[in-house]
């Protein structure tokens, strides 16, 4: 088991030597995160492991993909999407451009939700999604719009409980256990890398989705990044967050106003 | 981590449960004086959906406040908290809760096992760990991690308990502090030297 002054360590040689800053994750899960990849990887010491963060790149493309949690389905919590589709769609469809930005992307099932969205709603042709991550190995996936047939199913469910009408199959090609989905939806994918934690704004959008990221991070950087996302959302634009995180430790709460029971905030100033 | 736990003077109790633990918390969740200090963690196997009624529920039965935890809580003194369905509870050092959404642990999001050792991590001797009804190992290795970390660590009875395997295979594998019936649970919860 790898103790807190090794967590401490380890975070600082990825700063130092590499430039991830991890030094405001929250602890706890990151250090579950550390212990886990400790075991997996069968170090026979931290020594070890510290050792092969510092020197072997290819190592700690590894380590820094399996420290972070990736994990992401579509149309989670559909009642969300709902809201989305009923509530924040018909308000940006006035607009004659809509940018959107899914901050922690990860393989992107979240961000060919949107697109099916705005498909469904009319307004894809006039849409752009950014989707950013931390992680250039998550990014791939994106491009690639491939997702394992096998889940199908439930995000089938998940769609019809979303207020979708369409035949979910509709969407994607099956072949070999894996869908992949219509080219019409992934051309509107802008993929980028993007560190919340130390780069800066680079658009004005309408809406912004970060969903499950900053439930990793400690208050501060919660608050850093959360005005990051104010600096670069538009009048009026619309923030959206996973399901149990909130504004309420940020000074931007002045800033919003929750919409209703899902957590999407409009900027009102 | 005894640092923290002193400063504090708080004590923790974390109570997990799977299949026939909802009604444990039926019965013994109104036992509890309003005016108990400790500060309850309580983690459910519960369906994938998120049914955010249940936190409802089961502050309907109870004299303290009870809610389901958002990311960065503060953890009170007479507070409980639910994991919520799909992520993991965590404690930090600063007493506030986190939320994890990485891969399931035993099957379950929330786990037992999840929550236990990192309560353990944090609050060392002061924290209590108690095992209620259910139909797999959770709870086992988190019960280990908060003895080692000198914490008391308890099972419900398994004759009283509607599916016995949770409590039982804590039992098998380790020394557990007290084996108790969900009255003997209250009594211990109200007791003068939690609070
Ligand atoms: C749990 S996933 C959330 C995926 C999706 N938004 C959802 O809710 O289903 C968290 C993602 O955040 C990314 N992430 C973590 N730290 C980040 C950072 N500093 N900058 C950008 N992305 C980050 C991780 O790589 C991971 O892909």
């Amino acid at each position: 088991m790898i103790e807190d002054e090794d967590i401490e360590l380890l975070l600082t040689d990825l700063f130092e030597l590499h430039g991830y800053d991890f030094t405001s994750y929250s602890r706890a899960s990151l250090k579950r995160r550390i212990n886990r990849l400790y075991s997996l990887d069968k170090f026979p010491s931290f020594a070890e492991l510290r050792y092969r963060v510092r020197s072997d790149t290819s190592y700690l493309k590894r380590f820094v993909e399996e420290i972070t949690v990736n994990v992401t389905e579509m149309f989670r919590d559909p009642t969300f999407y709902l809201s989305l589709r009923n509530d924040i769609l018909p308000i940006l469809g006035t607009k004659p451009f809509i940018r959107i930005w899914h901050a922690g992307c990860s393989t992107g099932e979240e961000v060919y939700s949107m697109a099916i969205l705005l498909k469904e709603a009319g307004l894809l042709r006039k849409s752009l999604l950014y989707a950013t991550d931390l992680n250039p190995t998550v990014l791939e996936k994106v491009r690639r719009g491939i997702f394992p047939m096998n889940q199908m199913k439930q995000y089938s469910e998940s769609y019809i409980a979303s207020g979708g009408e369409m035949d979910f199959s509709d969407y994607y090609t099956a072949n070999y256990g894996q869908a992949k989905f219509n080219g019409e939806l992934s051309e509107k994918i802008i993929i980028s890398t993007h560190n919340l934690v130390s780069d800066s704004s680079f658009n004005e959008f309408d809406l912004i989705l970060c969903r499950n990221v900053l439930i990793y991070f400690d208050k501060d950087l919660q608050d850093r990044v959360l005005r990051l996302f104010d600096s670069s959302l538009g009048s009026l634009g619309y923030l959206a967050l996973g399901s149990k995180e909130t504004l309420k430790f940020s000074v931007v709460q002045h800033n919003y106003k929750q919409l209703n029971r899902e957590k999407i905030w409009k900027k009102v100033v | 981590m005894e640092k923290s736990s002193v400063n504090s003077g708080v004590k923790v109790i974390a109570i997990g449960g799977s299949a026939g633990s909802l009604e444990v918390l039926f019965q013994l969740l109104p036992l509890l004086r309003d005016d108990i200090k400790v500060s309850i963690l309580i983690v459910l196997h519960r369906r994938n959906s998120a049914d955010s009624s249940l936190s409802e529920l089961l502050a309907s039965k109870c004299h303290l406040p009870l809610h389901e935890a958002d990311d960065k809580d503060v953890i009170q003194a007479g507070h409980i908290y639910l994991a919520p369905s799909d992520y993991h509870l965590l404690v930090e050092k600063d007493h506030t809760l986190s939320l994890d959404d990485s891969e399931k642990v035993n099957y379950s999001r929330p786990s037992l096992d999840v929550t236990f050792e990192s309560a353990a991590d944090v609050y060392g001797p002061a924290l209590t760990g108690i095992v209620l009804s259910g139909a797999n190992d959770d709870g086992t290795l988190g019960l280990q991690a908060i003895k080692k970390m000198g914490g008391t660590i308890i099972v419900q009875d398994p004759e009283t308990a509607q599916i016995p395997i949770m409590p039982q295979n804590a039992l098998t594998h380790l020394a557990i502090d007290h084996i108790f019936s969900i009255r003997q649970m209250a009594e211990y919860l109200n007791s003068a030297e939690l609070n």
